[in-house]
Formats: C-alpha cells, structure tokens, sequence
C-alpha cells in the first residue's frame, strides 16, 4: 500500500451513496420509458460499482498499518452558533462489516431480483426503490453523526413502505406498507428525542464527540445516560421490530420476496442493533438501559420463535423468525457482547437472505403459492433451491459446522458469563428459542420439500403473481419435468448459490471476526475475552447443550412432518387453546387495535374530524362566506349591467356634487 | 359700440343644450342617439368655454375648445367602430339588450 492510500479513499467514500441514487434517479425519471435491459444494466451497476469500492476499502482497512477509522468530511449542513453539524462520514471496522452486508448482500438480491421480477408490471418502478433504498442504508451506516444516521433511518423506512406497498392495487399491500410506515415514525419519535437530549447534554450530534466526552467523564453512570439509551432503543425497537413495535414486520411480508429479504431479513431491520453498537460507550454506562435490551430481545425471540411454529405462509415463518432472530442480536448487545450481536447480523443476513430467496424460488417455481400446506416433495423437482435452501436451515438452526451454530452460540455463552443478575434466565429463553427456531425451519423444511406433493400441476397455471406468466422463456432447456414446477433461471439461483456456500462457511473466522472489531468495540469485549479464555471448558459444555436442544426441535419437526404427518393437526386440536393462541399471534394486533388504534380513531372522528374540523375550521370559513355574501346582496344590485342605469347614478352623483358645492359651502371649515 | 349679448345668455343656452344632453342620454335607448347627446353636452361646454373666453378677454379657453373638438373626434372615430361592432354582432343597437357584464 503506497502512503497516499489513507486519503485516497475519502473522495471515494461519498460514491458508495450517491452511485444508486444516480441508479434511482435515472430509472425512476426514465424507466418508464426504457426497454427492461436497460433498466437492470442501470440497477445492477450501480450496485456493482459501490460493493466494489466497499471490497477495495476492505483491503485498504485490513493493511498493516490502515487507519481506524477514515473520515470523509464536506461541507456543514447546520450550523448555528456553537452547533454544527456536518456531511461526514466515517468508515471504522463496524461500518465497513455493515457496508459489506449492504452492498455486497445488496448486490446479489439485485441479481436475483432481475430474474425474479422480471415480468411484473412496474420493473424499473421496483429497481428504482431498490436503489434508493440502497442510497439510504449506505448512507445510515456511514454517517457519523446521529442527525445523517437519522436521515439515513428515514430514508430507508421511505423505501421500506414504498418497496412493501409495491403491489399498491393489493388493500393488503398498501395497509402493510402504511402499518410499517406509522409503527416504524414511534420509535422515530423515540429517536428524535435522544437526539434533542443529547444536544441538550452535549450541544453535540457527532458520534466521536459525544462518545469522546463519555470516555472523559468516567464519573457519569445512569442519570441522563439512561434516558437517552431508553430513548434509543425506542427508535431500535421500531426499525428492528422488537418488543412491543415488532407488528409491522410479518405483515410486510406483503412486498416482493426479494424485498423481504434485501430489507426487511438482511439489511434494514439490523439498523437498530447497528444503533445500538454504535452508541455501545453510551449504553455501557447505563446497567438499566443494557437490562432493557436484554430483556426485550430474549422476550422477543421467544414469542416470535413461538408464533412462528404455527405459521402456513413460508414467508411469515420467516419473518417471525427474523424478529426472533432480531431478539438474539438484541439480547446479544444487552449483555454487552457488541461484536457476537453484531457476528450474528452478518451471519444471519447470509442465511435468512438466503433463506427468503430461496423461498422465493420455491413461490416462483410453484407459481405464487405461499401457503406450506400446498407444497411438499419439491426435493427433487427444484434440487438447486433444496440444497441451498438445506444450507440456509442448517446455518439458522445452528447445526455445526454452519455460521449461524456459531453466531448463536456465541451469544448464549457470552449471556450465560454475563454479570447480568437474571442471565441463567436470559440464557434459558435463548437455549429455547433455538431449540423452537430448529423445530419450526425444519418443519418449513419437511414441508416444503419432502412428504407427498400437495399442490396442483396446471399446464395453465392459475398466477398468483398475476406477471409470472410467460416463465417458459426462462427454462434454460429444462424440458424433462412438467409444465408447472420448474427450477428458477440461472440469475436467480447463483445468488442463492454464492449465499449457500457463506451461510456454510461464514462462521468460521469466529475468533478473527471478533478481533477485527476490538478497535470499535474495545473496552467492551477486554473483560469478556479475559472470561472467554479462562471457561474454554464451559464454552464447550454450552455448546454440546445447545446442540442437543437443536437435535430435539428437529426431531419433533421430524416425527410430526415426515414421520407421520397428521399427527401435529390431532396435536394442535388437543391443545387448542394454546394452538389458537399462537396461531392469533397472541392477539397482539388485536390488543393494540382495541387498546390504542380504536380510541385514536374514535378520537379522531369524533372531537377532531366532528367538532374541530366541521365545527370549528369548516364553521369559520363557512361564516365569512356567508357574511360577504349577505352583504353583497346589497351591493350587488349596482352592477346591474344596463348603461343607462348607470348613467343615471353618474348624472345624480354629478348633481349630489353640484348641489353640495353650491349649498354646502359653509358646511365645512376652510 | 353696438349692443353685446350678455354673458349670462350664453350660460343659460350652454345650460339648457347641457340638460337636452343629459336628459336624452338618460332616456335614449339607442346606442347612436346616446352618442349624439354626448356631443352636445360636449359642444354646451365649449359654448361656456368660449362665452368665459370673451368676457374675460382670455385666449386660453378658446384653445381649450380646440382641444375637446379634438377629443370628440376621436371619441366619435372609436365610438362610432364600436357601434358599428356591436351591430354586426348583436343585430341591435338597444343598449338595453347590451347588459352582458351584469352580475
């Protein structure tokens, strides 16, 4: 590396950015009108271009003697008397594993999308969403202030609603982009007011500031701290869909799969534990605030591993096993372990990608069928999404040697070691959760893919994806099976292939992995290596338990999907209580309708709708109105048209002036 | 030196043309007939103008009826297009029928 390296990359930083806002804006200005090449070569490139720039700074970063962090600063944005923010951005060693994720995860489900959408209506409307959306989460995870992390927070929220209402004419489509919008601007209400707490406090946005004059004053604990964590895991729990702000995110299943994984699996919704990690100076010197953490990510992952036991719709047993996969990094950064929490993020944006793709490819292949109950025996009819697919369950369940055994592990036994007072308790919720993630993804395995065939082979399909019609033109010469189920086009499967192969080996560097974030997370991860050196032994013993629970869920996923199937539906009558509890999702949607959407709403039509806008604000206008117009009446008689009417007020105005000079003379002082 | 009119006999004639002027532009109801009476209230005025200009011995108001001969031609120049306008149009020249710009 020649001695310039370290500047050289500042100037390149601001391209990693505005590359796919260029993207969106040409294809959002002229898509429309351009053939779809066209619009695919726009997308695809400038998404190349930035994950290579993020490859080039991996190597620069990664040199012997590369900076911590590189700063690309321009000019200020605000700047009032003593406050000043700027468009800066920091690339550190956290920044750089997020950058990774979302250009190069990005990348590759922008491969996939080009097969996967490639005739629905609406083509470069999607790409232009999917770029802006890639405009902003490289513009969260670069900035280096709250406010520009905020703008990025925003932004992706934006694409997010854009990109799950995308089948707009669905009622379901736009009533779950408009839920993830309004859930997701709570937490932003959280977010806005750390921030105001933080210029009050600190009269500072920027992240080395405010974290700097943390480190300067040992002495502060708790207090104000708090307030400002709590704050923050508001707005986290909103972007992440934790506890109680985690409804938005099944329902968001209603976007485009590759959707579901780019945003709402692999990038956006680990904003909030990137947040997290981010502020780790500030959360460690909050007990209270790091507690909160735990818990709510613990209480999440168990409930949504729960509810997704019972799920039919493959997407949504995959999204609650992302919110309970969210409640893992989650638990993770509550116990203060940063860098297993953020392990976890990248592992799991390989796998449950990888996983939503592959889903993808089971939906596309079977034409839009989404319900488990209508699959089965795909094993050998589409055996590339199998065998990708196998790996994406294996790394989530936790099967050795996959990334995700190692990721998980790692948070529980760095939760079990932890110095928190109810950490047995957190580690018991975890240990259980994966022993209900191995039950429920291998019962979408078994269901999905082995078993007797469930579904219907139409020569004519019926689409459920109105524009997966015409596919024959992407069957790559697979004439030996049926019509109806066929494996996907090449351009869908090698990103599959590309995540299988690092779902397998992504946990492999586990130890380099957290070495290579000491520089971010420091202080942090000293006390809990010291620990992890000396309990080598326990580590293992968590290990082997962990595994034996993940063993028992895919047994019972086994005995009651493949062994004999029926037997689960004769479980869930006799349980039927608990059954219909899961099953409703623990009525959660409906407790919050009944407890907060219903008043606001009768609130709104009511004393807002009824008496201030009708009475009040329609009243006013419709008063003034109606003053003028009786007036005029009056007046209005005048202007009557007729010249000769108006002649005769001019000659009688003429004789009013008249007789007043004439006689009135002395009726006014001179 | 012979007898002179007085004064006060051309401002009762000037009057009295001044009064048919308003009079039949009030009760008129043709466009052309207005149009006449406006020029004799025009003329009643040059009437006082030049009546004033003699008994004072003052040239200025003769040159001021100059000046309103020349507007009344021109009025008349652009008056008289405009009824000529408004016949080809309307077929009429009753101004009572010509109330469009009426609320």
């Amino acid at each position: 590396m020649s001695p310039q390296t370290s500047t050289i990359p500042a100037c390149y930083l601001w391209l990693i950015p505005l590359l796919p806002f260029v993207g969106f804006l040409i294809n959002g200005i002229l898509g429309r009108k351009m053939p779809r090449a066209f619009v695919t070569a726009i997308a695809l490139i400038f998404t190349a271009i930035p994950a290579a720039i993020v490859a080039w700074l991996w190597s620069v970063m990664t040199a012997g003697n590369a900076p911590e962090a590189i700063h690309a600063v321009s000019k200020p944005w605000i700047a009032i008397s003593g406050f000043q923010v700027n468009f800066a951005f920091t690339v550190d060693h956290l920044t750089l594993i997020m950058l990774g994720v979302v250009t190069g995860v990005g990348f590759l489900i922008h491969l996939y999308s080009a097969g996967y959408m490639a005739h629905e209506d609406g083509y470069w409307r999607f790409f232009a969403y999917l770029n802006l959306f890639m405009f902003f989460m490289s513009v969260l995870v670069l900035a280096s202030s709250f406010l520009l992390l905020f703008v990025g927070w925003e932004g992706v929220g934006l694409a997010s609603y854009l990109l799950i209402g995308f089948y707009f004419k669905k009622d379901s489509a736009s009533d779950a982009g408009k839920k993830a919008f309004i859930v997701n601007r709570i937490g932003d209400f959280g977010f806005l007011l750390a921030m105001f707490l933080i210029v009050a406090h600190f009269g500072n946005l920027n992240f080395t500031d405010v974290f700097s004059s943390i480190s300067q004053h040992p002495e502060w604990h708790g207090g104000f701290l708090t307030a400002i964590a709590l704050l923050l895991v508001v707005g986290a729990t909103g972007k992440s869909a934790q506890i109680p702000l985690y409804i938005w995110l099944p329902d968001a299943m209603e976007g485009p799969t590759p959707v579901s994984a780019l945003i709402h699996a692999a990038t956006m919704v680990t904003a909030g534990i990137y947040m997290v990690a981010r502020c780790h100076t500030l959360f460690d010197r909050s007990t209270t605030a790091l507690a909160v953490v735990a818990i709510i990510g613990a209480a999440t992952a168990i409930l949504a591993a729960s509810i997704g036991m019972v799920q039919h719709d493959i997407k949504r047993v995959l999204a609650y096993s992302t919110v309970s996969q969210l409640g893992y990094m989650f638990l993770a950064c509550g116990v203060g372990a940063y860098a297993a929490g953020i392990f976890h993020l990248l592992t799991h944006a390989f796998f449950k990608a990888l996983l939503f793709l592959a889903a993808g490819s089971v939906i596309h292949a079977l034409s839009g069928e989404q319900d488990m109950r209508n699959m089965g025996g795909l094993r050998k009819r589409i055996p590339v999404t199998f065998w990708t697919m196998t790996s994406g369950v294996f790394a989530i369940a936790g099967i050795w040697p996959f990334a995700g055994f190692f990721s998980k592990d790692e948070i529980l036994y760095q939760t079990f070691i932890s110095a928190n007072p109810i950490a047995k308790l957190l580690w018991l919720v975890g240990l259980v959760t994966a022993g209900m993630t191995s039950f429920y993804m291998f019962r979408l395995w078994f269901k999905t893919f082995f078993g007797e065939q469930r579904f219907e082979e139409h020569p004519e399909q019926a689409h459920g994806h109105a524009a997966h019609a015409g596919e024959d033109e992407h069957d790559e010469g697979q004439t030996a099976h049926p019509h109806g189920v066929h494996e996907s086009p090449w351009i869908m499967l090698f990103p599959l292939v590309v995540l299988g192969i690092l779902s397998l080996i992504g946990g492999w560097e586990h130890t380099a992995f957290g070495n290579f974030l000491d520089p971010v997370f420091g202080t942090a991860n000293a006390a809990t290596e010291a620990a992890t050196a000396a309990s080598h032994g326990l580590e293992l013993t968590l290990a082997a338990v962990s595994l034996i629970v993940v063993a028992i869920g895919f047994l019972f996923a086994w005995f009651f999907y493949y062994k004999k199937p029926g037997t689960a539906a004769a479980l869930a009558l006799k349980t039927k209580p608990l059954y219909s509890l899961l099953d409703h999702k623990y009525w959660v949607d409906e407790i919050y309708g009944a407890l907060i959407v219903t008043p606001l709403l009768m609130f709104s039509r009511l004393i807002l709708a009824g008496l201030v806008d009708t009475g009040l604000v329609n009243g006013s206008g419709a008063l003034a109105g109606a003053t003028t117009r009786g007036l005029s009446t009056i007046t209005r008689r005048v202007q009557s048209g007729n010249i000769r009417s108006y002649a005769g007020w001019l000659a009688l105005g003429a004789a009013a002036v008249l007789v007043v000079m004439i006689f009135g003379r002395g009726l006014w002082p001179h | 030196m012979a007898a002179q009119v007085p004064t006060a006999y051309y401002l009762v004639l000037a009057a009295i043309l001044f009064s048919i002027g308003v009079g039949s532009f009030l009760i008129k109801r043709n466009i052309i007939t207005i149009f006449m009476s406006i020029e004799l209230m025009l003329n009643a005025v040059n009437l006082t103008f030049v009546a004033f200009a003699h008994q004072w011995h003052q040239i200025s108001g003769q040159i001021f009826v100059f000046f309103v001969m020349v507007v009344a031609a021109a009025e008349a120049a652009v008056g008289l297009a405009i009824i000529i306008a408004i016949f080809r149009t309307r077929q009429t020249l009753n101004v009572d029928q010509v109330d469009l710009m009426k609320l």
